[in-house]
C-alpha cells in the first residue's frame, strides 16, 4: 500500500511545477525579491514558510467548522501571526545573524499571499490531512523557486554559495577571479530577482505550452 | 567577365534561398543574403506605393551618421591617453589639430582598443538575433545594426570585453527579444546594455579611473594617470577653468565614454538625421530646451545663494546652464538615443513632452546623483517607460477635443445653414 494516494501525491507535486505559487500564480513575490540575495536566507525563509503553512493549514482545517464566516480573515491572521512569532523567536534564539539578515521579512510572512491564499482556498474546505499535504506542497513550491533564485543570485552576485567562496577569492584574486572575472553587482539588488523569476517563468512556459494563456 | 561572375554568384544565392525555403536555418541564410544583395522578391498583386526607406535604409542612415563619431573617437582615445601621460609627467601640452590630435599614433591606439569592442558588440548581438530568428522561425531583423554601433560608443574604453558580451546578451534578450524582437521593445536595447554594465560592474563604469586608457591599471604605480571627466571634476567641486576650454568641450577633446565626447559631431549627425527625416527634430529640440530649463533653475538656485559653496552639489549646480549640453553624454543621448522611433513617443505633442522631460531629468539626475555625475541614460530609460503613457493621454486628449468640436458642430451647423438659406430666400 502506498503511503499516499494518487490524489494526495498530486497535492504535493502540483504546486512544485504546474501550479507553482510563485511562477504560475505569481504570489509571494515580495519576499522572493527581497531575501534571495543569499542562498542561506532563501533556505531559512523556505523552511519558515514550510512550518507556518504546514501547521497553519492543519490548524485552520481543524477549526474550519467553528469559524464564523464573517470573521474568518481575522481568525486566519491570528493563527498565522502566532506561528510567525514562534518562527521569529526561534530564529532570534538560534540564528541571530540570519534573523538580522531576514529582518522584517520574517514578520512579513504574515502578509505572504500564499499563506492566506491556501487558508482561504484549501484549508477552509478540506480535512486536516489533505490541508497538511497542500500546505507542504505549496511551501515546497515556493521554497524551490526561492532556492533557485537564491542560488543564481548568490553565485553570480557574490561568487559564493552558503557563504563558501566557490569561485575563488575576489580580493586575493584566486580561482576564476585570477582570469579577470568579477562579481555582478546587479544580481545583488532586488530587481535582478524579478528578472531571474521572469526567466524561470519563461523557461517553464516554453517547456509546458499548456501554461500559456489565450488572449 | 568579373561582372558576369558576380551576377552568377548573386543568382546562385537566390537559388539557394529558394531551395532553403521552409528549412530551419533559412532565416540565418536569408539574413546573410539580404545583407549582401537586395531581395529578389517583389509583390505581385494589388497596387502599392513603394518607399525606398525600409528598415534597412533607415538603419544604414543612422550608421552613416555615426561613422564620423566612431573615427573621431579613435583619435580622441589615443589623444586622451597620451595627454594624460604627458600631464602625469608634468609636460604641458597644447592641443593642435594636426600637430598632436589627428596623428597616426593616436588613431592606431584608438583603433586597436575600439575595434575589438565593435567586433564583440556586433558578433555577440547578431549571434543572439540569429539564434532567436531560427528558434522563432522568422526573418532576422536589422534592429541590431544600430544598437551594435551605439554600444561601443557609450562605454568606457577599457571595458573588459567579456563584461560587454554578458551585458549584450542581457540587453538583447531581456531588453528586446522577450518582448518580441525588433520594434516591440519598451526599452532602448543599447541603453539597457549600458545600464546593466553600470549596475553590474560599477567599478569599471564610473569613477575617475575608467575614462582614459590604462588609467585603471596604472593606479597606485609611479606612472599613475588621471582619467577624470569634466562632470567628475565638477561633482567634487573642482573647477575646470584652465583645464578644458569651451571649444575643447564642444569639439570633444575631453575624456569620457568612447563616442560621447564631441557635441559638434553629434550636432552634425543630428542635422543629418533630421534632414534625412529619420529622427524627430521635435524630440531633439524639446530635449535641448528641457536641459536648458533645468540648468537655468540650478544656476538660479546657486546664484541666489540658497546652497552654500561647500555643498556637494554646488560645483554642478553653478555650472553654466548651456554647458551641460556640451559635456558628458547629453548631446549623444539626445541625438541618437532619445530619438529611437520604437521606444520614444509616437505622437507629435507626445514627442515634445517626452523630449522635454528627457532633457530636464538628465540634468537633474546629473546634479543630484551622488554615485555618478551623469544621468542621461537613466533619464532616457525612464522616459522610454513613460512614452506609451504620454501617447495614451495625448491621443485621449485629441479624441476629447474632437468629440467636443463635433458636439458643438451638431448644434450650430444646421442653424447657420438655415440662416443662410433664409438670407438667400429673402
Amino acid at each position: 500500500m502506498a503511503l499516499l494516494s494518487k490524489k494526495d501525491t498530486n497535492l504535493i507535486l502540483d504546486p512544485l511545477a504546474d501550479n507553482n505559487p510563485i511562477t504560475i500564480q505569481v504570489l509571494g513575490i515580495c519576499s522572493a525579491l527581497a531575501i534571495t540575495a543569499e542562498l542561506k536566507a532563501s533556505v531559512v525563509m523556505a523552511i519558515s514558510v514550510l512550518f507556518v503553512l504546514g501547521v497553519g493549514n492543519v490548524v485552520i482545517s481543524l477549526m474550519r467548522n467553528m469559524i464564523p464566516n464573517k470573521i474568518r480573515i481575522i481568525v486566519q491572521l491570528i493563527v498565522v501571526a502566532t506561528l510567525v512569532i514562534i518562527v521569529d523567536q526561534v530564529l532570534k534564539a538560534f540564528a541571530y545573524e540570519l534573523s538580522k539578515t531576514l529582518s522584517v521579512f520574517v514578520g512579513l510572512i504574515i502578509t505572504n499571499c500564499i499563506i492566506m491564499g491556501r487558508f482561504e482556498a484549501f484549508a477552509l474546505g478540506n480535512g486536516p490531512w489533505k490541508a497538511f499535504l497542500d500546505g507542504i506542497g505549496n511551501s515546497l513550491g515556493y521554497g524551490v523557486i526561492l532556492i533557485i533564485v537564491g542560488f543564481f543570485r548568490e553565485l553570480l552576485g557574490s561568487g559564493t554559495l552558503f557563504g563558501f567562496k566557490v569561485l575563488g577569492d575576489p580580493v586575493a584574486k584566486t580561482g576564476l577571479y585570477a582570469s579577470g572575472y568579477e562579481n555582478n553587482g546587479f544580481m545583488i539588488i532586488p530587481p535582478a530577482a524579478l528578472i531571474v523569476v521572469g526567466i524561470i517563468i519563461w523557461f517553464q512556459r516554453s517547456k509546458n505550452r499548456a501554461l500559456i494563456e489565450e488572449n | 567577365m568579373s561582372r558576369d561572375k558576380r551576377l552568377t554568384f548573386k543568382k546562385r544565392l537566390h537559388i539557394i534561398k529558394h531551395q532553403m525555403r521552409g528549412k530551419k536555418m533559412a532565416p540565418a541564410f536569408n539574413a546573410f543574403h539580404t545583407f549582401l544583395f537586395s531581395p529578389d522578391e517583389t509583390t505581385h498583386n494589388g497596387s502599392h506605393v513603394r518607399g525606398a526607406d525600409d528598415l534597412k535604409r533607415t538603419m544604414n542612415t543612422v550608421i552613416m551618421s555615426l561613422i564620423p563619431i566612431l573615427i573621431f573617437s579613435m583619435f580622441n582615445t589615443g589623444y586622451q591617453h597620451f595627454a594624460a601621460i604627458d600631464a602625469a609627467a608634468g609636460v604641458s601640452r597644447e592641443l593642435s589639430l594636426f600637430g598632436n590630435f589627428f596623428t597616426a599614433e593616436n588613431f592606431w591606439l584608438g583603433l586597436i582598443l575600439i575595434l575589438p569592442i565593435l567586433i564583440v558588440s556586433y558578433g555577440v548581438g547578431l549571434l543572439i538575433e540569429f539564434i532567436f530568428a531560427v528558434i522563432k522561425g522568422h526573418e532576422v531583423e536589422e534592429g541590431y545594426l544600430v544598437t551594435g554601433m551605439l554600444v561601443p560608443l557609450i562605454v568606457p574604453v577599457d571595458t573588459p570585453l567579456w563584461m560587454l558580451a554578458v551585458a549584450i546578451v542581457f540587453g538583447v534578450v531581456i531588453g528586446k527579444e522577450v518582448f518580441g524582437g525588433t520594434g516591440m521593445n519598451i526599452l532602448n536595447p543599447a541603453l539597457t546594455i549600458r545600464a546593466f554594465l553600470f549596475f553590474a560592474y560599477p567599478t569599471w563604469m564610473s569613477g575617475d579611473k575608467v575614462w582614459v586608457h590604462q588609467a585603471m591599471e596604472r593606479t597606485g604605480t609611479a606612472d599613475a594617470i588621471s582619467g577624470e571627466t569634466i562632470l567628475g571634476y565638477l561633482a567634487q567641486n573642482n573647477s575646470v577653468e584652465g583645464v578644458y576650454s569651451i571649444s575643447d568641450m564642444f569639439f570633444g577633446f575631453i575624456p569620457g565614454s568612447i563616442g560621447e565626447t564631441s557635441a559638434f559631431l553629434c550636432l552634425l549627425g543630428g542635422l543629418f538625421l533630421v534632414f534625412s527625416k529619420i529622427a524627430s527634430w521635435r524630440i531633439m529640440v524639446s530635449a535641448v530646451i528641457g536641459s536648458l530649463v533645468m540648468g537655468l533653475i540650478f544656476n538660479g538656485v546657486a546664484d541666489a545663494g540658497i546652497i552654500s559653496e561647500s555643498s556637494n552639489f554646488y560645483g554642478l549646480m553653478s555650472f553654466d546652464f548651456w554647458k551641460h549640453l556640451i559635456v558628458g553624454g547629453l548631446a549623444f543621448g539626445i541625438v541618437f538615443m532619445a530619438t529611437d522611433p520604437v521606444t520614444g513617443s509616437q505622437t507629435n505633442r507626445g514627442k515634445w513632452i517626452y523630449g522635454f522631460l528627457i532633457g530636464f531629468l538628465s540634468v537633474m539626475i546629473r546634479v543630484f546623483n551622488p554615485a555618478y555625475p551623469e544621468g542621461v541614460f537613466l533619464a532616457i530609460l525612464l522616459m522610454n517607460v513613460f512614452a506609451p503613457t504620454i501617447d495614451h493621454y495625448v491621443i485621449r486628449g485629441n479624441v476629447r477635443r474632437r468629440m467636443k468640436r463635433m458636439k458643438q458642430a451638431r448644434i450650430y451647423a444646421p442653424t447657420a445653414a438655415a440662416e443662410e438659406l433664409e438670407a438667400e430666400t429673402v
